[in-house]
């Protein structure tokens, strides 16, 4: 009983059996998941398996019917909205790349840059001496230094998927939900986004979502596979690989 | 703070489109008022007041473009503002004909007279004093569009669905102002000023200083604007335009961001009706018909949206051209209107102001210069063999 009370209080995410249903479909079947501080984890599963439904409970897009969704033990996010969760500290990327197409690169990361995001604190707003350096170093982070002034909109799509995990970086939030940060990306891309995500997994506790084994692969950590809205294995990647169930349901019957 | 603000507002060629105004708003008056009128230079008398009436469509033009243009809220309904400024303004004036009347009431104004009325509504209070209809001028347009804002953002409603309910909102409005018990003086609606501020509002010194006063609104009202738009809430502004729910999942609270300037254009489109009825010498319900606030967009998308200055140039080219043309071929304006809309999204989606932009960005991009792209491809290639 003490045990699993601390448990919850020193987790930084906690799903414990929470289920959401469209139309009578259940996206989500009693799913529980937790997430350490400092902990990196891999979810992979076939399509519809409910991840990105998933992230969309996490960030307070979408309302589960069912089941307890708590941030560092204590905030029951079921009960906010994307804004107020966001200012708590989890930030996402979408699987598709969604920057600001119409503003410059380094617009998108100031607009990012984490502060107070208040009416009239940002009408009165003048960039710091360290706000600009942590821009800076954002942009060098993400390898985007030669492309700060020109609008998003002419990033390649690869770039597009840096500027938001430089966005990410730049919002400093204490979990980092990743959904397809490799998908359309050189197998060079990929390599190099696998290094970044093992760069800030250092200083930040980071869920991503893929399909790419080989990127799984190259991230090296804990691996969670989702399957018709509920977990079906957790382990390292070979463990689950081996798993019977995983097999069956990524090959089908 | 506040002047290190609108400091940042005078950046490029606003300072110039702003002095520029606040020039005429000098010049022009003087003209007309000091000069004799064989002079080559005199602006005659309906030049002022017809130009003032522009002015002020263009400051309503622009206080749109800072709604629709940046923050991407398509209202419909901003001739409803621009009217409630023009009514509160027409109360003020309408208490200032005092016994002067057709039936010499000391305080009622003559539609109440005429409808039998024995005493002033509660609602009309206050209204013998300027500086009380000055804030009412703010107030019932920014309150309004502060509570309709807040249902309309935080159910986000947005899109062309935002669109029609702010048609809804200013036909509803149509509708409760032509009624005669609503006290505004129903289909008539309130007519017949005779001074402003103590002055005559015939005379030609008066329509003189409400052209400047027109004009150093605009001026004003063009480097806030600037200012908003430029600092990081201008940012904001964008982001909400573009990606609203990835705005969000930053941090951002939408519903405010996008109150606080719904509510803002509203009480600029305020100042446009309060200035646009002295000029005039009418307001009535056909001020909030549907089809004005239409054309308000039509201004602002001929001028050049999200450009602060285009819907300025677009609300006075467009009124020219109407006066021009109901003088000349009264049956056709109509159809010329529409056509230019056409024309204009098809053939020019960034209005007269951001076609010529990206015309002199072409002309600029021909002239020899390094090319950034080219270095910073080879830089990236070198990069690319590194690892």
């Amino acid at each position: 009983m003490i045990d699993s009370n601390t448990q919850v209080t020193s987790t930084l995410l906690y799903l414990d059996d929470v289920s959401v249903s469209f139309d009578g479909f259940k996206a989500i079947n009693g799913l529980s998941l937790a997430i350490e501080p400092g902990e990196m984890r891999a979810i992979i599963g076939p399509n519809g398996a409910g991840k990105t439904t998933m992230m969309d409970i996490i960030t307070g897009k979408t309302r589960p019917d069912t089941g307890d969704v708590l941030f560092e033990g204590q905030m029951d996010l079921t009960q906010h909205d994307e804004t107020e969760i966001a200012q708590a500290g989890i930030g996402r990327k979408f699987q598709k790349p969604t920057v600001f197409e119409s503003q410059t690169v380094r617009e998108n990361l100031e607009l990012a840059l984490s502060g107070n995001r208040g009416v009239w604190a940002s009408l009165f707003y003048r960039e710091s001496e360290a706000d600009a350096a942590r821009i800076e170093e954002i942009l060098q982070t993400v390898r985007l230094q030669q492309r700060a002034n020109e609008l998003a909109s002419d990033l390649s799509h690869g770039q597009k998927q840096w500027l938001e995990i430089g966005m990410l970086l730049a919002q400093d939030p204490k979990l980092l939900l990743v959904d397809e940060p490799v998908a359309g990306m050189t197998d060079a891309e990929t390599v190099e986004t696998a290094k970044l995500l093992r760069e800030i997994s250092k200083t930040h506790s980071v869920i991503v979502v893929e399909h790419d084994m080989g990127f799984i692969r190259d991230l090296d950590v804990k691996v969670t596979v989702l399957a018709e809205g509920s977990v079906l294995a957790e382990g390292s990647l070979d463990h689950v690989s081996a798993h019977p169930d995983v097999i069956e349901s990524y090959l089908g019957r | 703070m506040i002047s290190a603000f609108l400091f940042r507002g005078l950046a490029g060629r606003i300072a110039w489109v702003a002095a520029f105004i606040a020039l005429l708003g000098i010049l022009v008056p003087l003209s007309n008022l000091m000069l004799p009128s064989d002079h080559a230079l005199y602006v005659p008398d309906y030049i002022v007041s017809l130009f003032g009436k522009y002015l002020t469509y263009a400051l309503l033009a622009m206080a749109l473009d800072l709604v629709w243009g940046y923050c991407g809220i398509l209202s419909l309904g901003h001739g409803a503002f621009f009217a409630l400024g023009g009514y509160a303004m027409g109360m003020y004036l309408m208490r200032q004909i005092g016994s002067r009347g057709v039936y010499g009431d000391p305080i009622l104004p003559d539609f109440m007279v005429f409808l039998n009325w024995k005493e002033l509504p509660w609602y009309w209070y206050g209204f013998d004093q300027f500086w009380f209809a000055a804030i009412m001028v703010l107030a019932i347009p920014g309150l309004l569009a502060f509570v309709f804002g807040w249902f309309a953002f935080r159910s986000r409603v947005t899109g062309v669905y935002l669109s029609i309910i702010t048609q809804a909102m200013t036909y509803a409005l149509l509708l409760a102002f032509f009624r005669n018990d609503m006290g505004f003086g129903g289909n008539n609606g309130l007519t017949d000023f005779k001074d402003i501020l103590g002055y005559t509002l015939q005379n030609p010194a008066t329509r003189a200083g409400l052209f400047a006063a027109a004009a150093f609104a605009l001026s004003l009202a063009l480097v806030i604007s600037s200012a908003i738009v430029r600092s990081k809430f201008g940012k904001v502004l964008l982001a909400t335009r573009d990606a609203e729910s990835r705005a969000r999942f930053l941090g951002y609270r939408v519903e405010h961001v996008k109150l606080f300037v719904f509510t803002l254009s509203a009480m600029m489109a305020g100042i446009a009706g309060a200035l646009y009825v002295p000029l005039v010498g009418i307001i009535n319900p056909g001020e909030f018909a549907p089809a004005n606030s239409i054309e308000v967009v039509i201004w602002a998308a001929v001028g050049g949206r999200g450009t602060l200055i285009g819907p300025i140039i677009g609300a006075i080219t467009v009124n020219l051209g109407k006066s021009w043309f109901t003088a000349q071929f009264p049956e056709y304006w109509l159809f010329v209107l529409g056509g230019l809309f056409v024309a204009v999204t098809v053939f020019m989606p960034k209005g007269m102001l951001g076609t010529l932009s990206s015309f002199s960005d072409k002309v600029k991009s021909l002239k020899p210069a390094p090319k950034p792209s080219q270095t910073e491809a080879g830089e990236m290639r070198k990069e690319g063999e590194a690892s």
